[in-house]
């Protein structure tokens, strides 16, 4: 490649076998932006550039997993494939659709708010100050449906998990835990710290689009009261989709 | 309308069929059978495509009744004792349910999921291509939950079609095999040896999610955490006690334990019939050979249909009914009523 002196020198990912229908393409062994990008980027160029066999993408902060037919395509070629996608400089992605979520942060919206600013020596007003003044990404979907974690949590948040993680926690919870923070959507087990909670359904069934957030999207939350939480949540329900889009 | 009726049921029984594809992207899970072989055979006899979905029933029994009309089924899986309004029926072959009779399954034995196809499939509004039950995201139709006693699926009134089974290939009782990875590099050279040198027990708390593994402690060499990635049918995860579990179709979408190695796609079937408490053993082959059985495994689904024989001609094989332990001693094939009496375990 003529340009290759001016683009930099990317690291290959590692092909890992995931089985024998499946491959794990990992960027990194950490939770880093940039091999984030690289995924995403990677996802990308198999919408654009399909392999024949490739079934099905599942992006996660650190790797791309790729669902295909060894009937179709083996091991060894589809990795090779891969490995020229993935070297290729990323095509210039799409602007990305970047969403403003609701939240009711603290009292029964959330229940850890408190505690989160004794423990790191701040009052509860600031944690909020500082949670809805960060531009995040969402990084990767998964757990159970809708779960959405988001890179770009500042350091001052970052804190490590529960000990004892909550076997019930409510649907729509905004939280915290290490490096992330995340929109959980249906009501399960949690082990992060529970700040608040947003009336936007991330996957709700019989509405268009069923799932809201793609990997790849940009989120900031703003705060909105109990009272508005509950107006809101209701009109979620019901199918509205109370999220802004500011741009796409 | 004609209907079959669930008029008794067991816990873990479901609507299941090939899996719901595509959305693992935003955390939804396949679920799906799982023992596809089953699922597949259930329907080729029913005269249906191959992964319609059908009813899987888990270990305990189960009974349902035709109403208004006849509902022809078919039976495959785990064996069990099968009888409709007292008489036996063989597992393996299609069947008709008279009007107002009942087909009674017992207690799963040597595996624990059968599957149940109806002629003409299951009516229902399919949800990503997919009509599997997934409890925990309320997803799955007619019923999004777990089978209770109530339930009614319409059907078509039976048609006339000969009855029929299948010869489906004799099952292996060797090893569940596996490919190593993807975060084999996770485990000390003695930790994997003593994970393929060892005899493992499957727990009797697994679900549909997982199956988690009774054995020695596998220890990880760098701790237990990973940064989370994406999980298959078959991975095994090892989490922080040592103890494996293989994820199933219910599993989540991804996960944050090393995960040791994968079971091949062609055994997942098998290793999902293993009862609790069974001792097995895994044995590592290579990438080739693992796509190689997964090319055999499609050849073998795609002539199915092939192994389709009339019941009327069927030549009673007694070696295999001992295998499967339903035969007490010679029968008739063509006097099911002459099964009576041998079912009990």
């Amino acid at each position: 490649m003529s340009n290759a002196a001016t683009v930099p020198l990317l690291i290959p990912p590692r092909l890992l076998p995931s089985g024998d229908s499946a491959i794990t393409v990992e960027f990194s062994r950490h939770i880093d932006d940039a091999s984030n990008r690289r995924v995403l980027a990677l996802d990308r160029a198999l919408v654009d550039t399909p392999i024949a066999g490739v079934t099905e993408t599942v992006p996660t902060y650190r790797s791309l997993l790729v669902h295909y037919d060894p009937v179709q395509i083996g091991f060894e070629e589809l990795g090779n494939k891969l490995l020229v996608l993935a070297e290729r400089p990323s095509p210039a992605i799409a602007k990305a659709r970047r969403w403003r979520l609701p939240v009711a942060y603290g009292g029964d919206n959330g229940i850890d708010l408190d505690d989160v600013a004794m423990t790191l020596n701040t009052t509860p007003d600031d944690i909020v100050t500082r949670h809805v003044a960060g531009h995040y990404r969402v990084a990767m979907i998964g757990f159970t449906p809708g779960w959405s974690y988001l890179s770009g949590l500042e350091p001052f948040l970052h804190m490590p998990r529960r000990q004892n993680p909550r076997l019930l926690t409510p649907a729509g919870t905004i939280s915290i835990g290490g490096v992330q923070t995340g929109v959980q959507c249906l009501a399960g087990p949690s082990g992060w710290h529970l700040l608040g909670r947003t009336p936007v359904r991330t996957y709700q069934l019989h509405r268009e689009p069923i799932f809201l957030l793609e990997p790849g999207d940009e989120v900031t939350f703003f705060a909105i009261d109990a009272s508005t939480f509950a107006e809101q949540d209701r009109a979620a329900e019901a199918g509205e989709i109370v999220a802004e889009l500011v741009a796409s | 309308m004609t209907q079959l009726i669930v008029t008794s049921i067991g816990p873990v029984s479901s609507v299941q069929d090939g899996g719901r594809h595509g959305a693992q992207r935003y955390g939804l899970t396949p679920s799906g059978a799982m023992d596809r072989l089953a699922l597949a055979a259930a329907n080729c006899l029913a005269g249906n495509a191959l992964f319609t979905a059908c009813i899987e029933v888990g270990p305990f029994g189960a009974t349902f009744k035709a109403r208004e009309g006849a509902v022809r089924v078919a039976l495959t899986g785990a064996p069990r004792s099968a009888d409709i309004g007292g008489r036996s029926v063989a597992f393996e072959t299609s069947m008709t349910i008279p009007d107002g009779e009942t087909l009674t399954l017992g207690f799963a034995r040597g595996g624990a999921f059968s599957y149940l196809a109806i002629e003409g499939g299951i009516a229902g509004e399919p949800m990503f291509g997919s009509l599997a039950v997934n409890a925990r995201a309320g997803l799955g139709s007619p019923y999004p939950r777990p089978l209770q006693a109530g339930d009614a699926f319409e059907a078509r009134f039976a048609s006339s079609a000969a009855e029929r089974r299948i010869e489906l290939p004799a099952q292996t009782a060797g090893p569940i095999r596996l490919v190593m990875g993807p975060q084999d590099d996770e485990f000390s050279d003695e930790a994997k040896a003593q994970f393929l040198d060892s005899e493992w027990k499957i727990s009797a708390t697994s679900d549909r999610m997982g199956y988690r593994l009774e054995g020695p402690t596998i220890r990880h060499l760098h701790g237990h955490n990973i940064v989370s990635d994406g999980t298959v049918n078959g991975s095994i995860q090892v989490p922080g006690n040592g103890a494996p579990i293989v994820l199933m179709p219910d599993r989540g979408t991804s996960g944050g334990y090393p995960k040791i190695a994968t079971l091949i796609s062609v055994d997942l079937g098998r290793f999902a019939q293993i009862p609790a408490g069974t001792g097995f053993r895994f044995k590592a082959i290579s990438m080739a050979e693992a796509q190689s059985e997964a090319r055999k495994f499609a050849g073998l689904l795609r002539a199915l249909p092939d192994r389709l024989r009339p019941l009327e001609t069927v030549d009673l094989n007694i070696e295999a009914l001992h295998h499967v332990n339903v035969a007490g001693s010679a029968v008739s094939a063509h006097d099911a009523g002459t099964w009576h009496g041998m079912m009990q375990d």
